[in-house]
């Protein structure tokens, strides 16, 4: 006889009254703000500034008359600098990719590490996951937060833990094949390139024993779902990871897959305009902010994620009252605005991607040479069509422009340039950004 | 059952509790920890109505209660055991009980009153041995029996215990917290301040750390328990991690 796994880890939080859950957030910020206050000098110099009586909160609405905490409060802050407790109550510690001011290191004491991985276990649960599994951890273990993170949950959840890192791809394939791996955790990209590898190694993917793949640490699309769900015969959910806020474990979709569901009794969740930083109507499009409401170590008030998504407003019928993000696709970090309509690199990245049928490597630049913006990408291209006829130069050329002003709803000058002409950042990515305007 | 939202108390100009939000689910034990001059006994008086609020919101199953008369408070199933017991010294044990059951004499429930009674003595055979006996001739731990048994007769939904553990021997102690989680088990809601920390806690589903009038952590038994910070300020050791991994 089989017994039907439980829908839900947590139900007493996942499923709670959304007043109860008002209440208990309204505890928690409180009490987080009056530890904050207390013990990390850079809040209470921010509160200070702002005039903020942390005493005055009434509502979380209250929460928006606190400045935003930036990613690069918490640089300067590095290593220890926001930390709201001793070093020796800290059990553990990641830390953001970058090295000495550019990097931020999280701390977590023994009761963060239990919430985090009763929150990744609720994640795990929502995507389909039970203690039957046989998961596969293929992110990169260390002091990135995605691999012990999932990994304590999987293991609190009771499935059976594969953690066997990132890379070496063939022998990722036969390990899942031999040891009948049931659920994948991974990026998108490396799903597909996990069963890329199944096909080259003349292996087929529904000869596998792999029914879940829980995918996350990358924009999302729900084409990239799709060729996932296909090429490994899974059903796919999309997590979300922040490592300064916590790591994964702050929201995941349930197996509606509409819309990630958010651990609201852990955090608080903001839309802002990215520019105006006001709150965005309901269920529109804007930056997400967030603050964590019973972290010990590091806690975070406040903190613009740069990424951009909107809240589904509608409960969701899994029966779980939390909100829900859709998945993250763009990040604001280099949001752009040319001729006063907002672009994010990520856009051209993408309009690049389907035209060229490749990882693009590109390059935005605007300039403002008499009072108007002109915004040009220069995107590099293979030699076959570096050295094509120019008429078929001027063809692509202008597909590229139309699709970029159709997508887009600014026009951009599109150079083409030889392939490693364009500088790139190290762990950053495509799409460098050049504003040669005078503000 | 008790929610409780921005609770501003002050003694003239000075504040003593600042916007204090809490709740208790039915059903729950729930403790509130803090050293001493925290504020803990002002919460439990501005609930029951002995002391007003400068502002917030207490609610009562559902009712505002910030503005009613303390009887009122009672009248609606909130049971107060004081601070030092304060039973009637030259009444006997049974009139002290009775004297928790005035609400429901007052509505004619006779017959309740005396089940209440049985239910009570039942509960304490303690008291049911003395019964006749003055109740300032009871030891520390009787009296605290005494004066929790008073507060039942009153068939509280919330009960609500102020340091029922103060002045009294280690061991009393425990047979009165084990009480309280009797109680408990019987369907009673129980909020409970105590500067003893850990046993609190250890009898409690969840608690709240009050700390010069603000509530800085709130977390279930197990959490608050490892907290270092908790651990620290109340229960009465620096952690030493060696020691805390054997255990």
């Amino acid at each position: 006889m089989t017994t039907t796994p439980p829908a839900y880890w947590q139900p007493e939080v996942e499923c709670m009254e959304r007043e109860e859950l008002a209440q208990l957030q309204l505890e928690r910020l409180e009490a987080t703000l009056s530890r904050v206050r207390r013990h990390v000098p850079f809040y209470r110099k921010s509160f200070d500034e702002a005039g903020f009586d942390a005493d005055e909160v009434r509502s979380a609405d209250d929460l928006r008359r606190l400045p935003f905490t930036e990613k690069r409060d918490l640089m300067e802050a590095y290593p220890y600098g926001l930390f709201a407790v001793p070093l020796r109550d800290v059990v553990r510690l990641h830390a953001t990719g970058g090295t000495g001011g550019a990097a931020i290191v999280m701390g977590y004491t023994r009761n963060d590490i239990r919430t985090w991985s009763n929150l990744m276990a609720r994640m795990l649960v929502a995507g389909g996951v039970t203690r039957d599994d046989v998961v596969q951890i293929t992110f990169d273990y260390g002091l990135f937060t995605g691999a012990f993170g999932v990994h304590q949950g999987a293991e609190r959840l009771g499935a059976s833990v594969i953690p066997i890192g990132s890379g070496n791809t063939k022998r990722q394939v036969k390990i899942m094949q031999d040891y009948r791996t049931t659920a994948l955790v991974s990026t998108p990209s490396y799903a597909l390139h996990l069963a890329e590898t199944m096909s080259e190694m003349g292996l087929a993917a529904n000869a596998f024993s792999l029914r879940r793949a829980l995918l996350g640490g990358e924009p999302w699309s729900e084409a990239l779902r799709k060729r996932v769900e296909d090429q490994l015969h899974v059903t796919a959910t999309c997590n979300y990871a922040l490592s300064e806020v916590m790591g994964p474990g702050i929201a995941g979709e349930c197996l509606e897959r509409d819309g990630l569901h958010v651990a609201e009794d852990q955090f608080l969740v903001e839309i802002v305009d990215p520019l105006t930083l006001e709150p965005v109507r309901p269920g529109s499009r804007g930056e997400l902010v967030l603050t964590t409401l019973a972290k010990e170590a590091f806690p975070l008030v406040r903190y613009r994620t740069r990424e951009l998504t909107s809240l589904v407003p509608e409960p969701c019928p899994c029966g779980r009252t939390s909100v829900r993000l859709r998945p993250v696709e763009v990040r604001t970090d280099d949001l752009l605005v040319v001729k006063g309509v907002n672009v994010y690199p990520s856009q051209v990245e993408a309009v690049l991607r389907s035209v060229q049928g490749t990882e693009p490597n590109f390059e935005i630049v605007v300039e403002r040479p008499r009072d108007l913006d002109e915004a040009t990408v220069l995107v590099e291209v293979s030699e076959s069509v570096f050295f094509d006829e120019m008429r078929r130069q001027a063809e692509f050329r202008e597909r590229l422009k139309k699709r970029l002003a159709s997508e887009l709803g600014v026009t951009f000058e599109v150079k083409l340039v030889e392939k490693k002409t364009l500088e790139r950042i190290e762990g950053k990515g495509p799409g460098n950004v050049r504003d040669r305007r005078t503000r | 059952m008790l929610r409780i939202r921005n609770l501003d108390v002050a003694y003239g100009p000075v504040a003593v509790l600042r916007r204090v939000s809490l709740h208790v689910n039915p059903g729950e034990v729930v403790a509130i920890v803090g050293a001493n001059g925290a504020g803990k006994t002002t919460l439990l008086n501005t609930v029951t109505g002995l002391v007003r609020a400068r502002a917030g919101e207490i609610a009562l199953r559902g009712r505002d209660v910030s503005r009613l008369p303390t009887e009122e408070t009672v009248a609606l199933g909130c049971s107060l055991v004081p601070e030092g017991r304060q039973v009637f010294a030259s009444m006997s044990v049974r009139d002290n009980l009775l004297m928790g059951a005035h609400v429901q004499l007052r509505r004619g429930r006779r017959d309740e009153v005396r089940a209440d009674l049985e239910r009570v003595l039942g509960l304490f055979p303690v008291l049911r041995a003395r019964e006749r006996q003055l109740a300032g001739t009871l030891s520390g731990g009787e009296q605290q029996m005494l004066a929790m048994g008073r507060a039942l007769m009153a068939r509280p939904a919330l009960l609500m215990l102020d340091e029922p553990s103060m002045g009294l021997a280690p061991l009393v102690m425990k047979d009165i917290l084990a009480t309280v989680s009797r109680i408990a088990a019987e369907g009673c809601t129980v909020l409970l301040v105590e500067q003893n920390a850990r046993s609190a806690l250890k009898i409690a589903d969840r608690g709240y750390v009050l700390e010069t009038g603000r509530i800085v952590l709130e977390g279930t038994s197990e959490e608050l328990l490892a907290n270092r910070d908790v651990q620290r300020a109340y229960l009465g050791r620096d952690v030493d991690p060696e020691s805390e991994a054997r255990t």
